[in-house]
């Protein structure tokens, strides 16, 4: 597989232009923070305005801002593991996890999704009751089951202690080699996703590098 | 219960949940606009929404007659293309009730749409939720308690407006003539102080009985979210 993106962006006085061709379904974008990885994540998401934005998975064009492919981000089709989780209080993790199937053209079940992250028979738990590290699980179960065409994760160890952040390296190394998608795992500590990626590509001061 | 008292409870209720049903999508509208829209003029509508409260009752009565009375610019129109007229009807009384309630509806509501993680709804868009859906299934569940404080303080302010129903609706027996009207109007006899009493504990009860219901479904929805 085949991932290359490019997004140009300012924020206040910060100006993101990365551009990245990658191979491998597991990329891995290391840098140090403040080096503008979450904004480009939000920038191929539609999430903030950007001055361009181009994203290409296989030989398919997802966002080609230029040439006025700018679709807003409930139809880019990409799954979105947000650094804080985001899981909705007011529905279980069985809801959550559901939330996207309507708008699918291809859903798994929620069955499906928790079995991925191993959290079958938590459909009925409310997200408050669930430990950090279930809670990324959730939300990137929910973020697969409207099998996306790529997968973005923003620090998914962020916050974590060092024995919860080993334990979910094997679901990510899982899901990798389990599921279709492919994913671009954001991280500030190379170390988080050594076993994990089997490409890294650096972002520094928005640039690549 | 006397057929008068259970006929001013009656009247009361239906004319009170009757401006709930209109003003609640209303304040839905509004509360949106106020906690979301950026536009010229947003203070202007601000100050309208929030004119009842300040304004005395009597005069919003008058101001209704003077547009929805039967001469009136609107009034007119309803009576001669629908055939509809407020003012002295029970229609009116919930008119009349809705404004009152409005400003408190919307506050309420637009406090907790404000207070609505904008976040969570990111995370819904890249679920594939249009903006609609998003709306529906993420930002108003989560505004809904500010819904229901805002339903009860409008059922409450509705359920015993008493200056704007007398100038637009009048005092009339079972059509407009409401819980508080009725105490009013009973006071008026040299010996009504016992039955306005009993319209008096009858109004209280209902209000209590809001209240308690509110707080109910309030308590149900936290302990759903496992707060």
């Amino acid at each position: 597989m085949s991932v290359s993106f490019w997004v140009r962006a300012r924020r206040g006085d910060f100006a993101l232009d990365a551009a990245f061709e990658a191979s491998g379904k597991a990329i891995a974008l290391v840098g140090p923070s403040g080096a503008g990885k979450t904004t480009l994540l939000q920038g191929l998401a539609g999430l903030i305005p950007a001055e361009e934005v181009r994203l290409t998975v296989d030989d398919r064009t997802l966002v080609d801002t230029a040439m006025g492919l700018a679709p807003p981000p409930h139809q880019r089709g990409l799954g979105y593991v947000f650094q804080d989780g985001r899981l909705f209080p007011h529905l279980s993790v069985g809801g959550n996890v559901a939330f996207g199937t309507r708008w699918a053209a291809n859903p798994m079940t929620v069955a499906e999704a928790l079995k991925l992250v191993d959290l079958e028979g938590f459909a009925h738990r409310r997200p408050t009751s669930l430990s950090g590290g279930e809670m990324r699980r959730v939300a990137i179960a929910r973020a697969l089951l409207p099998r996306p065409r790529l997968l973005l994760l923003d620090e998914p160890f962020a916050g974590l202690d060092d024995g919860r952040r080993q334990a979910l390296i094997p679901y990510l190394v899982k899901l990798r080699d389990t599921v279709k998608t492919p994913m671009i795992v954001v991280s500030h500590d190379d170390r988080d996703v050594a076993a994990l990626a089997e490409t890294v590509l650096m972002l520094d001061r928005g640039r690549s590098v | 219960m006397s057929p008068f008292e259970a006929e001013a409870l009656w009247l009361s209720l239906k004319v009170a949940a009757a401006s709930l049903v209109g003003v609640i999508p209303v304040s839905l509208g509004l509360a949106l606009l106020l906690a979301r829209g950026r536009f010229p003029g947003k203070w202007l509508v601000e100050a309208l929404v929030n004119l009842p409260l300040v304004l005395p009752p009597v005069v919003t009565g008058l101001a209704l007659l003077i547009v929805f009375g039967v001469r009136g610019p609107v009034g007119s129109w309803l009576h001669d293309v629908f055939g509809v007229t407020l003012a002295f009807h029970w229609t009116g009384a919930a008119l009349a009730a809705g404004v009152m309630a409005l400003p408190l509806v919307v506050r309420p509501l637009r406090l907790s749409l404000e207070a609505v993680d904008r976040r969570l709804e990111e995370a819904a868009a890249t679920l594939g939720a249009p903006p609609l859906q998003v709306l529906t299934r993420v930002t108003l569940p989560l505004a809904a308690p500010g819904l229901v404080a805002g339903a009860v303080l409008g059922f409450a302010r509705a359920f015993g407006e008493f200056g704007a129903t007398v100038t637009f609706a009048g005092s009339i027996p079972g059509e407009t003539q409401t819980l508080p009207v009725a105490i009013y109007t009973v006071l008026q006899r040299a010996d009504g102080e016992q039955a306005a009493l009993r319209l008096a504990l009858l109004s209280v009860l209902v209000s209590v009985g809001a209240l308690v219901i509110a707080e109910w479904i309030n308590r149900r929805a936290l302990s759903r979210r496992g707060a």
